[in-house]
């Protein structure tokens, strides 16, 4: 389906319905240790190498909860705008799954660590940009499950003979994190949807709580979409979507299942409410096993775990040591460096700012360090499928190179073969100028030699110049370039032939 | 309201929800032990506990925590050693009826 | 010392003896071992007997010894554990055919505080099956019988432990008290059975039942041998997250006590009615004059929730019950049935509950399923949460009048083996006086006080004293039992009848 396509879908879909979107997501923290034991939480390790008795729930097993989850769990609250609560309580959710070591999880039901807050996102670009608030019902702190491979030809579950358990993961902190109800944003909501799991992603990343790394699973996000018929009081029926491991997956998702639904509403028939699977490859979800009775939890307060009351003073300690938050940073440098919000973002995305902000300190002009770092240096990292920090180039090596060119010793193309060499691990760009000789050629006697001689050798194409053919006039200096193996400015080599044939653009 | 009525004491759901695999026979037998049980237990009902707490915890006890240190676990081998079935140093469990369609 | 000698000691003695060099570790258990071989196959008292183990232990006690190291407060002293504790390496099946070849990786606390005292663990006992019971008729591998009288219970669920501490079989052991388990078959038995205060030992290695309410305590044959391994148990674990810090009460001290002057007792007004047999409240009105006689002040008090107490406890225990025992799904360990080998997860895990767990443990499972469901939770479980305060409540104002609150331990004495099983109700009748205090979180203790009149079987009182006092039990106990065992010529389980004909 072509954009345009999609985007003609949605305004129909948002000319008779109102979409009110959810987004729960998951945040594994990066702590030492689990939840409630001081097994190793990290990724890695063999199979059932992390694990002990309480997060395998062998019987006689009890759980001791780990204060830095708490404490983590308190920062994203606040620096989401919650409410701490003075009183939370743990909670059992009771439900049987291979991968869940006890058949419940420890979790939290109606005295979470942190309700009622906000997070602030923009959408849209330029002048059509809006600021965003997203209400955050809550912020409640629980356990991981086990991982489950499934045996078979492909790997699903679907037509698996028999599964496969590895608890290293049971038992790791997770944060959830609820979304209010998002109404209102209609034809935006999939740009506000990706617009709010991306800040979640940057305001982790500030915080330093986790990796929060989709395609890893550290951060994990399930869509609700419902349709309300517009003018209607009375919502729809929402459905929830899994396997969404991605940012463009989470907007795609939304369109997704705004269109699904409305294309059923609009035949006349009925939303189910049901979990549905995203389909990465085909854009598109699809409906689960329909379950005869909705699951009942039968939560009831951890008996094996005391009451959370965090101090007060120790609260405001936190929410005084509280990063600048993802957003205001980017407003703040964007105001120093005069880039626009959405470049901001862009660097931002492309994880530079940090890369950019010491280029600049370097001295180089802020248009010239997003020049290099978003133009050729991301241009490189994407083909090489790394990211820009694992390139191999310093905002030394940059400041180097866009000092020489505004000094006039290398020219746009130069500096991309001094990125060649550094990338290629020849050294760093100063390194790299002098092994390989890069300098523009400034000597411009030696230069006018090369241009009369490339003349000479190329008389008839000369002759054609002067009776007015001036694209042609690219031989010669192809031939100059040549001469001085690519060490001569371009364009000046151009205005020089021009002038000794005697022709003007 | 505490009592339980025997119509609407749906002991298959509940059974199922407890992932045990009643006979017909014990659900027969159960299913009148458990009324007369549930109606002996409803008798709490005729408490009066308009501002009380329900007690969750016997005494009072807040932040108990333990520190973000890793402490030794168990060896893999220990840690599958009851295991009814094993699979390349995982727990083999039989099929799982998929989520997705 | 003759066997007899060994097997009559005290565990106080025994660890004199061994720590002097009067006697070794090993002849101990030797002795204990022999007469397990003799009467335990008309007892069964024993899941489990780890003969070789307990050698080698005993004989690290006495090499220990021969090189000077100074020993434990329990050395040599033959234990016997509940087997719904985890001791690593051995059997553990909580009565219960779905842990039936469970073999735990690790060791509970209490295992380690026992094996850091010398004591030694001759085996795993008998218990109904994951502590849902009052008679031990509900373990999966057979009750265990009365030594009393071997056509009765021993009462449950920690019916092996009082059975193989009243048999000589062990010298104390330990069971596990949630709302009675340890108090109820002391006093159907005859000896001393101790549930500390909630939180004062460790549940780390327990296997849990009803966590709220749970507690691992001590069996013995006098009140200083509770004390001395109550000490031993007692203490902080930064595992357990319910644990009390650690007390610095005095047990043993407190066991010394010759002194009730100026004590005042309170007795339960709603624990003497209906249900409570004559010949236990004969027996009970009698320990009240003694009281008097030795200068204790004895009131009636009143606990206006008591007997919500059963219908409370009926409701939080299976619940949470039901949540505990959810684990056993046959994907980690313990049974797994599989009905075909096609059988998806859902399958097996419901086929292997349902031929794994017997039929108390099924019905709790599904009562306290029920009690926590939606549309249920706030008339069931909440609501017995609230009573639960109001019993906490009741007991905290008795404390303001009394030192100490008594009742019979139980209603009747050791009833007979069936006779209860297939009426649940009758079955949970047992526990009406033990179940306010574990509601309450209390300490308690059952002192055997007399025999019956009308059938010659242990009576038991039931001493409650305010929560993290535990040391009261022992100082109000210890005069009483001096008295009454000046009145008998001895322990009242001298009087046990021989187990076997021609034997001891």
């Amino acid at each position: 389906m072509t954009e345009s396509a999609v985007t003609a879908d949605l305004e129909m879909v948002c000319q008779k319905y109102e979409p009110v979107i959810g987004l729960e997501t998951h945040v594994e923290l990066s702590t030492n240790s689990k939840m409630f034991c001081g097994c190793p939480a990290h990724f890695g390790g063999e199979a059932n190498s992390h694990v002990c008795p309480v997060c395998l729930g062998l019987p006689g097993s009890l759980p001791v909860a780990n204060r830095a989850a708490i404490e983590a769990t308190i920062r994203i609250g606040l620096a989401m705008n919650c409410q701490i609560a003075s009183r939370a309580r743990f909670a059992r959710k009771n439900y049987f799954y291979p991968d869940m070591p006890k058949d419940f999880q420890i979790s939290q039901y109606d005295e979470p660590l942190c309700t009622g807050g906000y997070l602030d996102i923009w959408v849209g670009e330029g002048a059509n940009r809006d600021r965003f608030r997203v209400g955050i019902t809550r912020v409640h702190l629980e356990e991981d499950t086990g991982k489950l491979t499934h045996g078979g030809e492909t790997g699903r579950i679907h037509g698996a003979s028999y599964s496969l358990v590895d608890y290293n993961r049971a038992g790791v902190p997770l944060v959830e994190i609820v979304t209010d109800p998002i109404v209102g944003a209609g034809e935006r909501a999939p740009e506000v949807a990706r617009g709010y799991v991306a800040e979640v992603r940057e305001l982790m990343r500030a915080l330093d709580v986790s990796d929060v790394r989709m395609e890893e699973g550290s951060l994990r996000c399930d869509v609700n979409v419902s349709l309300a018929p517009r003018g209607s009081s009375v919502w729809g029926q929402r459905t929830e979507t899994k396997n969404v491991n991605s940012l463009r997956s989470v907007a795609r998702a939304v369109r997704a299942e705004m269109t699904r639904q409305a294309a059923v509403l609009d035949s006349g028939g009925v939303i189910v409410q049901e979990t549905r699977h995203f389909h990465e490859d085909t854009g598109e979800t699809t409906g689960g096993r329909i379950k005869e009775e909705a699951e009942d939890y039968r939560y009831f307060p951890e008996p094996d775990l005391a009451v959370v009351a965090p101090d007060p003073a120790w609260v405001n300690e936190l929410k005084a040591n509280l990063p600048e938050l993802p957003s205001a940073k980017l407003e703040r440098l964007g105001a120093e460096w005069g880039f626009e919000y959405e470049q901001m973002r862009e660097i931002a995305n492309a994880e530079a700012v940090e890369l950019v902000r010491e280029t600049i300190e370097l001295g180089v002009a802020p248009t010239d360090s997003r020049k290099w770092w978003m133009g050729e240096l991301a241009r490189r990292a994407n083909e090489s499928e790394t990211d820009l920090l694992a390139l191999g180039v310093s905002a030394k090596d940059v400041a180097t190179v866009a000092t020489a060119i505004n000094n006039g010793e290398l020219s746009d193309a130069l500096g991309r073969q001094v990125f060649e060499g550094v990338i290629a691990g020849e050294g760093s760009a100063d390194q790299v100028i002098k092994s390989r000789g890069l300098a523009l050629v400034s000597d411009s006697g030696a230069l006018q030699r090369v241009v009369d001689e490339a003349i000479a050798a190329n008389a008839d194409v000369a002759e054609k110049v002067k009776q007015g053919k001036v694209s042609a006039v690219g031989v010669i200096v192809g031939a100059v370039m040549k001469a001085t193996q690519g060490k001569a400015d371009a364009a000046a080599v151009r205005k020089l032939v021009m002038n000794s044939l005697g022709v003007s653009d | 309201m505490s009592q339980v009525n025997s119509e609407q004491f749906d002991l298959a759901h509940l059974a199922k929800l407890a992932r045990i695999d009643f006979s017909q026979e014990e659900l027969d037998t159960l299913r009148p032990q458990l009324l007369a049980i549930l109606e002996y237990v409803a008798r709490i009902g005729e408490v009066a506990t308009p501002d009380v707490e329900p007690m969750s915890h016997v005494f009072k006890l807040e932040n108990v925590v333990r520190s973000d240190e890793v402490t030794p676990g168990l060896s893999i081998e220990d840690a599958l050693s009851g295991a009814p079935e094993q699979r390349a140093g995982r727990f083999a469990v039989p099929r799982i009826l998929g989520e997705e369609a | 010392m003759s066997n007899q000698q060994l097997l009559t000691a005290s565990a106080a003695e025994i660890a004199d003896l061994v720590t002097t060099g009067k006697v070794t570790a090993e002849e101990v258990v030797t002795a204990h071992l022999a007469h397990i071989d003799q009467v335990d196959g008309a007892v069964r008292a024993f899941l489990d007997v780890d003969a070789e183990g307990a050698l080698r232990a005993a004989r690290i006690v006495d090499s220990k010894r021969e090189s000077g190291e100074k020993l434990g407060s329990l050395a040599g002293v033959p234990v016997a554990l509940k087997d719904v504790v985890a001791q690593k390496g051995r059997p553990t099946t909580c009565g219960s055919r779905i842990l039936e070849n469970w073999h735990p990786p690790y060791d509970a606390t209490v295992v380690t505080k026992l094996q850091d005292a010398d004591a030694v663990i001759v085996g795993k006992t008998n218990m109904d099956e994951f502590a849902m019971g009052s008679s031990t008729e509900n373990s999966a591998f057979g009750p265990t019988h009365n030594p009393w009288d071997l056509t009765r219970v021993p009462g449950g669920s920690s019916g092996g432990s009082a059975a193989a501490v009243a048999s000589n079989e062990a010298t104390v052991a330990i069971g596990s008290d949630t709302g009675g388990s340890v108090r109820q078959p002391a006093a159907l038995t005859g000896i001393v059975g101790v549930k500390p205060t909630y939180g004062t030992v460790s549940r780390y290695g327990l296997v849990a039942f009803a966590s709220s309410l749970d507690q691992i305590g001590p069996f013995a044959r006098n009140v200083k041998d509770a004390a001395l391994l109550h000490s031993v148990i007692a203490g902080h674990d930064p595992r357990d997250g319910t644990s009390a810090p650690d007390s610095k009460k005095d047990l043993i001290a407190a066991a010394n006590n010759s002194d009730l002057r100026s004590v005042r007792f309170g007795v339960v007004r709603e624990m003497r009615g209906e249900g409570f047999a004559p010949a236990v409240l004969d027996e009970f009105d009698r320990v009240q004059e003694l009281l008097k006689s030795l200068g204790a002040d004895v009131q009636d008090i009143s606990l206006p929730h008591a007997s919500y107490g059963t219908p409370a406890y009926y409701l939080i225990a299976p619940s949470e019950a039901s949540s505990n025992l959810a684990r056993f799904d046959a994907m980690r360990y313990g049974l797994r049935v599989s009905p075909n080998p096609d059988a998806t997860v859902e399958e097996v895990m419901s086929a292997t509950r349902e031929a794994g767990f017997g039929s108390e443990v099924k019905r709790r499972i599904v009562i306290g399923t029920f009690a926590l469901s939606t549309g249920y939770y706030d008339a069931f479980y909440a609501q017995a949460q609230k009573v639960r305060t109001l019993i906490a409540r009741d007991y905290h104002d008795a404390f303001s009048a009394v030192d100490v609150i008594i009742s019979p331990t139980s209603p009747t004495t050791a009833f007979k083996l069936g006779e209860r099983v297939n009426d649940p109700l009758a079955m949970y009748a047992a526990d009406l006086a033990t179940l306010p205090v574990s509601l309450a979180g209390l300490p308690a203790m059952s002192l055997p006080i007399g025999l019956s009149q009308e059938d010659g079987l242990p009576i038991g009182m039931q001493l409650v004293a305010p929560a993290f006092k535990d040391e009261l039990l022992y100082s109000a106990a210890a005069p009483v039992e001096a008295a009454l065992e000046k009145q008998w010529g001895g322990p009242l389980i001298t009087k046990r009848p021989p187990i076997l004909s021609g034997s001891r």
